[in-house]
């Protein structure tokens, strides 16, 4: 497959695709109107290119993507389903699209509906009251989340001693990082030989000290914590709240609920399991359902509906945390998401997670031949493999394996997470892939497991069929260099 | 693989005692499992450090990872090369890969440290 050239490259001096009208309106010299020191003494090299040649670019670059519209993505801890175009449409109504952000209250009823309802499907589905739908994503979510827990220990006078964050070594990356950013001490207690937080472990670092703890249920290893009663309870004994990340939320609709687990503060991934679109960085949705005890410190404004049915904002929030994004959320984002909700009712959102479930459960069964599983137990949404054999005896890495499954047309698994697994590789096919479909990725990852035995080399140096093959990762970081120059 | 006349810490850290000061550097198991390193972050010349503490970070093209201090005293000079070359680390980790040199506070510390033997135990246990 050809590189694409860049539009630098392309194109010949004087082409344009677009014509400027003549200037309707008396000239003024730039100098006068910007100084003179203020001008560029050259013209700056811009592409000069056809509308056609800037056409075929970047519908060639496009078809360069892999998407969940193209093919299978089977990318562990991201639910990379399938998103429904029915949740475009309602984006694009005008009545939504068109909206906006300082329009009258009485103008807007039907977004604010929209947004009030959504906030209550979301507090049943998490069984916790109150919601927000600010954040913009998982992590943002996980920071106001953190933000009502200090807030709450600040207005009981314990601010200031309650300063720890427990974490499990299982944990997502942006739990300690969220502990850290909000002026906590990220604490790490250690999982069981089962893949759960080792009870005796916790009890060990819980004390006057603790703020809170932040778990993922099933966690990163797709695994459910069947203690998860006992753990919750202990961190409350010790005076903490307890977050749950709901970023495998997608194993659990309509099954279990976070509040019926004890758990103080949900973040849901709209993005992930509301199916909408997800990846290139955003944007995504990461509301927050809370306990009333943290319903006093939700960000302005919240949106009510008053004795006549009307639906208002509610600034009058004298102990919130604030703002923690222009206007309401990611609006566009959440309308998708109630969309799902609303095409799926509750039966199919528990469907949804028993298929996600059983797609998981039928690919861990016919992968774990193949490769060690480190806690073979049934898994939840998605599991974890490890590659070490491949590494001991054919110095083939789960790297190489991701990278040859490129050639085989599919998106990479999560690999070399979570840490607690040696050569990890972390699948999540979620429920709307077919059964041909996971047969097919089966038989393509037996292959690459013949591969690594047979001729190593075509692995280790894969992937072969991809614009450009592997990249030289160090040599980036070393050297590295962002701006174009040009050839010459 | 693991030099007999140096000291180690189960945190993949090498030890080697001339008189007070004691060199610091990872060792080649560390370098293995790191890959290549692409930045040293250096602890300050006259800093004072407990063991124990991060003496600076290494972080290569896979993960980074805190340097910990084997000993407590103050760091009396840095490898500034591995500022430039970061690879000296991958290269040569018990030679021209050395991190920092601490004037040693307590010899003692260096008696809790592991011998070549002990820690070859425990990264191939």
């Amino acid at each position: 497959m050809a590189q694409v050239p860049l539009l630098f490259e392309m194109g010949s001096p004087g082409r344009a695709g677009y014509r400027v009208p003549e200037c309707d309106v008396p000239k003024k010299p730039l100098e006068e109107l910007f100084g003179a020191d203020a001008l560029r003494k050259e013209p700056l090299p811009l592409p000069e290119l056809s509308e056609l040649e800037v056409v075929r670019h970047f519908v060639q670059l496009s078809r360069l993507n892999h998407g969940v519209d193209v093919g299978f993505y089977p990318l562990g801890s991201c639910t990379m389903k399938y998103n429904p175009k029915i949740n475009e449409d309602a984006a694009n109504l005008p009545g939504f699209a068109r909206l906006h952000p300082y329009q009258r209250e009485d103008t807007v009823q039907g977004a604010l509906q929209l947004m009030y309802e959504l906030g209550e499907y979301l507090a049943e589905i998490a069984g916790l009251p109150r919601v927000t739908l600010h954040p913009a994503a998982g992590a943002h979510g996980e920071l106001t989340g953190l933000l009502l827990i200090r807030a709450y220990h600040e207005s009981r006078g314990e601010g200031d001693t309650r300063r720890e964050i427990i974490v499990p070594d299982s944990a997502h990356g942006t739990n300690p990082a969220t502990a850290a950013m909000c002026g906590f001490i990220p604490v790490e207690v250690k999982s069981n030989e089962r893949g759960g937080v080792d009870l005796e472990a916790l009890k060990k670092v819980l004390g006057p000290q603790t703020a809170g703890l932040m778990l993922t249920n099933p966690n990163t290893l797709g695994l459910y914590d069947e203690n998860i009663l006992e753990i919750t309870r202990l961190v409350h004994e010790a005076g903490g709240l307890v977050y749950y990340d709901g970023a495998n939320m997608n194993a659990n609709m309509g099954i279990s609920r976070p509040g019926d687990m004890g758990f103080d503060v949900v973040h849901f991934n709209v993005h992930k399991t509301f199916s909408t679109p997800h990846g290139g960085g955003g944007p995504g949705a990461g509301p927050i359902a809370v306990a009333e005890c943290l319903a006093p410190f939700l960000p302005a404004p919240t949106v009510e509906k008053d004795a006549d049915g009307k639906f208002y904002l509610d600034y009058d929030l004298p102990q919130s945390i604030g703002m923690v994004k222009g206007f309401y959320g990611n609006f566009a984002v959440l309308v998708r998401g109630y969309t799902y909700i609303r095409m799926m009712g509750p039966e199919g959102l528990r469907r949804a997670s028993e298929d996600a479930v059983l797609n998981a459960n039928y690919l861990l069964a016919r992968l774990k031949d193949y490769f060690d599983v480190p806690y073979p137990r049934i898994c939840k949404h998605e599991f974890v493999l490890s590659a070490k054999s491949y590494k001991e005896k054919h110095e083939v890495r789960t790297l190489d394996m991701a990278k040859r499954l490129l050639d085989y047309g599919y998106h990479a698994p999560t690999v070399y997470f979570p840490l607690i697994v040696d050569e990890a590789l972390m699948i999540e096919p979620t429920e709307t892939e077919t059964k041909e479909t996971l047969d097919e990725f089966v038989q393509a990852m037996i292959d690459i497991c013949e591969e690594a035995k047979r001729d190593p080399e075509t692995v280790k140096t894969a992937p072969h069929t991809t614009p450009v093959g592997r990249l030289d990762e160090t040599r980036a970081a070393r050297q590295l260099d962002l701006r174009w120059r040009g050839s010459s | 693989m693991y030099p007999a006349e140096l000291k180690y810490t189960e945190e993949h850290e090498w030890v080697r005692v001339e008189g007070n000061v004691a060199r610091v550097g990872i060792t080649d198991f560390a370098q293995k499992e790191l890959g290549d390193v692409v930045f040293v972050e250096l602890p300050g010349v006259g800093d004072s450090i407990k063991a124990a503490e991060s003496l600076g970070v290494v972080e290569s093209v896979k993960a980074v990872s805190d340097i910990y201090s084997p000993v407590s005293g103050q760091i009396v000079k840095v490898n500034e090369k591995l500022e430039d070359s970061p690879e000296l680390i991958n290269q040569d980790p018990y030679g021209e890969g050395w991190i920092a040199e601490i004037e040693v506070e307590d010899p003692k510390e260096l008696e809790g440290l592991l011998t070549a033997e002990e820690y070859q135990a425990i990264v191939e246990g």
